[in-house]
């Protein structure tokens, strides 16, 4: 395995193995997000159940280990490709090879970036460390009020329009991730490419629409 | 017809380089895109100019010696040519088109519109072959080999090496070239023995001579003369991580 890890695909399998973990936590995350919709008991309860579970405990770790290292990579993958063409063409017509979120992926990845510092500020931050939050209790155990904290921050206009242009942002890197990360490790032939090419777009679909509703949901509905 | 030429001239390898605009006119719309270059050069030299370079050489879409960036496009604006192939009918009256070399760290501009392709060869020299040290040639049919591998080892094998996947690609990578290269072998019996080596050995050039990696845009595929499926690409990751894991 000597060398593996700084080798072109070496570099992409890195990617692809941070991304395919970062993809599964996102749909933990919405799965999380969705008792929303079923009132504040049900959604506390489901919030308390992930910030009390030992297996999350372990995860969370690894879990900002993957999003370091998905970054870190990413960027270095980036500088190197840059460098593989000093001189630039002096006219480019790449809209007729390619997608526009497959040319773009560092910076739809920068931009879910940014979004990623609001996200953490709005809800983890307040959650874990600043203890901006109230408490309930449910049949006697005594929890976070996670609900009230989230509902509230989507009755501000701004931040719903900022939680969807974020999911959309997603959806995109999404869209070209998803297949990108399968045939970086192989996992791909000619039949294959095009089923996870839907697969992907469905996922991406699927992740950006389900984080878009929720704070249009709570917009409106409130 | 008449067009407006943008060409990238350079006088050596060391020099800066710029673009040079010419006027053509009269060009039939059946005209190749290097005969109208043919046509252009002998302009040039009647004036008392430097004719522009440019490599070519069967002109039937088979050597891979034919280059050029026309319009933002590798091999121009026609699908699954290369630029000998390509047809002055192509573009439109008065237009303006512009033609660059190759641009890659890997592919250095030699003169004018010529790029340095040797990076290609090393590559293969690394292990983009079967070693057949001893005995006669075999017997054609000795080896069954079934119908679709035998067929995909060809699409494969079509790969002329031109560099429109290098050229093309955002981040300059060859992989699309190495990928036709080691997976023309890998679906047949008398490429398995080396799988392993040659994966490893063409990646390791391939990385030190200064390509880029692969960000599974499709574009090379998109622009590859031969049409060649980045579905190869997925099989040189395969052959290149079963390799790995096995050391």
């Amino acid at each position: 395995m000597s060398k593996f890890i700084t080798s072109s695909i070496g570099k992409k399998v890195v990617m692809s193995l941070s991304g395919l973990f970062l993809m599964t936590f996102l749909m933990v995350h919405l799965t999380v997000n969705c008792f929303l919709f079923a009132g504040a008991e049900a959604f506390n309860t489901a919030a308390h159940f992930m910030v009390t579970n030992p297996i999350i405990k372990v995860v969370e770790p690894i879990l900002a280990l993957g999003f370091v290292v998905h970054i870190a990579w990413s960027i270095w993958i980036t500088i190197q490709n840059m460098m593989a063409r000093p001189v630039r063409y002096n006219k480019t017509n790449q809209g007729k090879n390619s997608s526009f979120a497959s040319r773009n992926m560092f910076v739809l990845g920068g931009l879910v970036l940014t979004f990623l510092a609001l996200h953490i500020a709005n809800f983890y931050v307040k959650i874990k460390f600043t203890h901006e939050i109230g408490a309930v209790s449910y049949a006697g155990v005594e929890m976070h009020d996670t609900y009230t904290l989230v509902t509230s921050l989507f009755t501000i206009w701004w931040y719903d329009v900022i939680y969807v242009i974020g999911a959309i942002l997603l959806g995109y890197h999404l869209s070209h991730g998803f297949w990108s990360a399968f045939q970086t490790i192989g996992f791909s032939n000619q039949i294959w490419r095009k089923r996870l090419t839907v697969i992907g777009y469905i996922f991406a679909l699927v992740i950006a629409g389900g984080f878009a509703i929720i704070p249009t949901y709570f917009y409106f509905v409130q | 017809m008449n067009l407006k030429l943008k060409v990238w001239r350079q006088k050596n390898a060391k020099a800066k380089g710029g673009f040079e605009i010419y006027n053509i006119s009269n060009i039939s719309p059946d005209t190749s895109f290097l005969e109208m270059l043919d046509i252009l050069n002998e302009q040039l030299i009647n004036e008392g100019k430097e004719p522009v370079a440019f490599d070519h050489d069967c002109r039937e879409g088979i050597c891979g010696m034919c280059s050029l960036f026309i319009n933002g496009r590798a091999h121009g604006p026609d699908d699954d040519v290369t630029t000998c192939q390509l047809h002055m009918r192509k573009f439109k009256d008065g237009e303006t088109v512009t033609i660059e070399p190759w641009r890659s760290a890997a592919f250095p501009v030699i003169k004018d519109l010529v790029v340095e392709r040797e990076a290609f060869e090393k590559i293969q020299q690394a292990g983009g072959y079967v070693s057949v040290n001893t005995g006669g040639v075999p017997d054609g049919n000795a080896i069954a080999i079934p119908k679709e591998d035998a067929d995909e080892a060809m699409d494969a094998a079509a790969c002329i090496g031109c560099g429109a996947c290098v050229a093309t690609c955002k981040n300059s990578s060859a992989m699309l070239f190495v990928a036709a290269k080691v997976s023309q072998f890998a679906k047949l019996p008398q490429g398995k023995p080396e799988a392993a080596r040659r994966a490893k050995a063409m990646v390791a050039k391939m990385d030190e001579l200064g390509f880029g990696g692969c960000t599974n845009t499709g574009a090379c595929e998109a622009e590859c003369p031969k049409g060649i499926s980045i579905s190869h690409i997925a099989r040189l990751n395969r052959e290149y991580l079963v390799a790995k894991l096995k050391d």
